[in-house]
């Protein structure tokens, strides 16, 4: 009895909703990201960020189709990969078709898993996942998957880069690194090992360790250790909390070589390294604004600080992964079938604001765009962070890094 | 060498830190048997109490008139929060001050944001006092020191060479006698709940600028707090401030040294199997001390419970 009553009500549900499906003008996609806890910043300014650029990149313009509407729905996840999966299934229930997520390589593992058994099983309601900033180089080889798409170059991309600049510094001798333990951090840790042994084999690594994610109340132990190490310069792939507390410990107890860093700006950082940092920090990305690159990208930029004035562009990946996922849905002529929509993206060659194209490479759904290293600095901005008068000022600039980066994905198709 | 002076400076800054915040809860616990889980908030509310103040007035008005606030705060919130819950037991008074916790947090996020705020130590702290081998102690370390020592100190005098601090410890052991001698026992209370807070308050104030002012600040120190107390033993001042030492101290040393568990386990006779990464006790070889420098005080508190369960210098019995 209770059976069939649900039955009905399921069956009714499904009548219900599939009718307004028809209708429905948005766009659904799903942020799930930690908006609490102590990665609560970046994910909430990373979520200002995708709402603003659904905005004005798209709904301003008139939409996607026939003018349906980007809606950005939020889901937190605290960082942990149980918790991604239960919202994954709550955003797939409400028949969301699109995933962003970026925080953390460990849920992005857990969430393209996931993904694509959810797909295989389910082909009447598939998902695509854009990945906007979780950079473990397994995302795009060994687990790389059809529905997986990332946008931001991945870590052994950026530390290329972050070498290049290394060995063209003589006076480094001698180097630490530090990392986050889990995926992404020993993946940042196995490339600089690698690739600066092949660049410039006299630098000694004089320090390689990994501490807990999330949980070091107080890094200066490990900024004792690095200063006693007698180290030139610092490596460091953390984020959030974790890049903020070492950058301010080992900045405070007196080290004054450069650090290396993919992650070391904007969210209350820029702010709190302020004049000591001021030549010290640097740090890999895409998407310069110090200058700007174009007028676009500083309209862009004023526009979005006029709405949110304690708010930073700092993740310019994100407008990639906007105006290229409507790119697709309007090529694709549906935003339903995401196969059409993966395919219309593979391969999709995207001029952004930025000065630059962003190539999303067939072989392994990995974006391919101009890497540029920054340096921390409040001489020449034009757009600072954090209203401090300082920002990241553009030092050297890598064309379509890692176009002929090598993978092991093994790309399977529906 | 050089390095374990500098850890030990390190370690006694961490440790009197926690001292300030410990002082206030095993008080507060010792006279009303209340675990207080907001005890952490109101050291996160000092924090950006201090923050609110110094961007107007400057960091040392933030530290006279921060802690005080936030010592009323918690004063009214034993007079108009606690009280009332007190009579229906304990367990009501520990969800109470649980669900003030998470109160506190959303409500500091409702107004200040989830971003760290830029709360920094003041312009004329902002030196290195000395260097040890190329280690900078930054002045500021060294200020925190002293406040950390000086509130110790008259904490110390009160309590046991004043008149108030008789009446105080009077209190705690029998409360009725006292109130029979004409003594306003719930005052006592809920002034003593009113100087605890607002010592989490002086933590949070001194601390905001080294250990960054964000709102999850209150969670990563408030289990810490627990485990000190509990190791000093519950309401012994003297245990907190030897705890406090003794946590501070320990994460530093075990993450300042590299030691690792395979040169332990080798060194107490085990083979390490081979290949390690196909052994079932890959995780145990593996391990280093930075790794588990965090833990180590839990793993403490387990072992004093097992020994010693009224703590180190715990008067009661469990």
């Amino acid at each position: 009895m209770h059976y069939t009553a649900r039955c009905g009500l399921g069956a009714a549900m499904a009548l219900f909703l599939g009718t307004t499906a028809a209708f429905a003008d948005n766009v659904k996609i799903a942020f799930i990201d930690p908006l609490s806890g102590a990665f609560a910043a970046t994910g909430t300014n990373g979520l200002n960020q995708f709402e603003f650029a659904a905005q004005t990149l798209v709904n301003d313009k008139g939409g996607v189709l026939d003018g349906d509407m980007f809606e950005i729905v939020a889901f937190d996840n605290k960082v942990s990969p149980k918790e991604s999966l239960i919202q994954l299934q709550v955003a797939i229930d409400q028949g969301i078709h699109y995933v962003v997520q970026g925080n953390s390589s460990g849920v992005a593992n857990a969430l393209t898993e996931a993904i694509d058994k959810h797909n295989r099983r389910n082909p009447e309601n598939q998902v695509l996942f854009l990945n906007y900033s979780a950079v473990d180089p397994a995302l795009t080889n060994e687990k790389c998957n059809f529905w997986h798409f990332r946008f931001d170059a991945n870590a052994d991309m950026k530390m290329d880069t972050l070498t290049d600049a290394i060995a063209a510094d003589p006076n480094i001798k001698k180097v630490y690194i530090i990392g986050q333990d889990y995926s992404f951090g020993k993946a940042v840790s196995a490339a600089a090992n690698q690739m600066l042994a092949e660049k410039r084999p006299d630098i000694e690594v004089v320090g390689d360790e990994l501490h807990p994610i999330g949980k070091v109340k107080d890094f200066t132990p490990y900024a004792r250790k690095i200063q006693s190490s007698g180290a030139d310069a610092v490596i460091t792939g953390n984020w959030g909390a974790d890049m903020f507390g070492l950058g301010k410990s080992i900045l405070d107890n007196g080290f004054t070589g450069p650090i290396y860093t993919y992650y070391a700006a904007a969210d209350g950082m820029t702010a709190a390294f302020g004049e000591t940092g001021d030549g010290h920090i640097r740090l890999v990305s895409e998407g310069a604004s110090n200058p700007p690159p174009t007028p676009e990208a500083a309209a862009y930029i004023e526009a979005f600080k006029t709405k949110y004035p304690d708010g930073n562009v700092s993740q310019s990946r994100i407008t990639n992964t906007i105006e290229m996922l409507a790119a697709a849905i309007n090529e694709a002529g549906t935003a339903t079938d995401v196969v059409k929509v993966a395919n219309a993206l593979e391969g999709m060659e995207h001029k952004n604001m930025w000065g630059g194209t962003v190539y999303m490479r067939p072989e392994d759904h990995q974006g391919i765009q101009d890497l540029h290293v920054f340096v921390h600095t409040n001489d020449g901005i034009t757009y600072d962070y954090d209203n401090s008068g300082y920002g990241m000022l553009t030092e050297t600039t890598v064309q379509n890094a890692g176009m002929d980066s090598p993978t092991t994905c093994d790309m399977k198709r529906p | 060498m050089d390095l374990v002076l500098v850890n030990l400076i390190d370690g006694l800054v961490t440790g009197l830190l926690l001292f300030m915040l410990s002082a206030g809860l095993t008080l507060i616990f010792s006279m009303m048997g209340v675990l207080n889980f907001a005890h952490a908030s109101f050291y996160m509310l000092g924090a950006y109490f201090a923050y609110q103040i110094s961007v107007y007035l400057g960091f040392w008005v933030g530290l006279l008139l921060a802690p005080p606030l936030v010592g009323v705060l918690g004063a009214l919130v034993e007079r108009y929060g606690l009280r009332r819950v007190h009579q229906y037991g304990h367990v009501p008074e520990l969800i109470f001050t649980f669900g003030l916790a998470l109160m506190i947090e959303e409500l500091v996020q409702f107004i200040w944001g989830r971003n760290a705020v830029n709360y920094v130590s003041p312009e004329i702290l902002n030196f290195t006092a000395f260097s040890i081998a190329g280690n900078a102690i930054p002045a500021y370390k060294v200020f925190m020191i002293f406040i950390s020592l000086g509130i110790f100190i008259a904490l110390l005098y009160v309590l046991t060479k004043t008149r108030v601090g008789m009446i105080i410890q009077a209190a705690l052991s029998y409360p009725r006698t006292v109130e029979a001698l004409g003594h306003n026992v719930p005052l006592i209370f809920m002034g003593v709940f009113g100087v605890g807070t607002a010592l989490a308050g002086v933590a949070g104030v001194i601390a905001g600028p080294v250990l960054s002012t964000f709102p999850g600040m209150a969670i990563v120190l408030g289990s810490i707090v627990f485990v000190t107390i509990v190791i000093g033993g519950l309401g012994s001042l003297g245990g907190a401030l030897v705890a406090s030492l003794l946590i501070g101290w320990l994460t530093t040393f075990a993450k300042a040294y590299n030691i690792r568990m395979e040169d332990i386990l080798t060194g107490v006779g085990f083979s390490k199997p081979e290949p390690i990464w196909d052994s079932m006790w890959q995780d145990l070889w593996t391990i280093t001390s930075p790794q588990i420098a965090d833990i180590l005080p839990y793993l403490l508190m387990v072992l004093i419970l097992v020994f010693r369960p009224y703590g180190l210098f715990g008067k009661r019995d469990a």
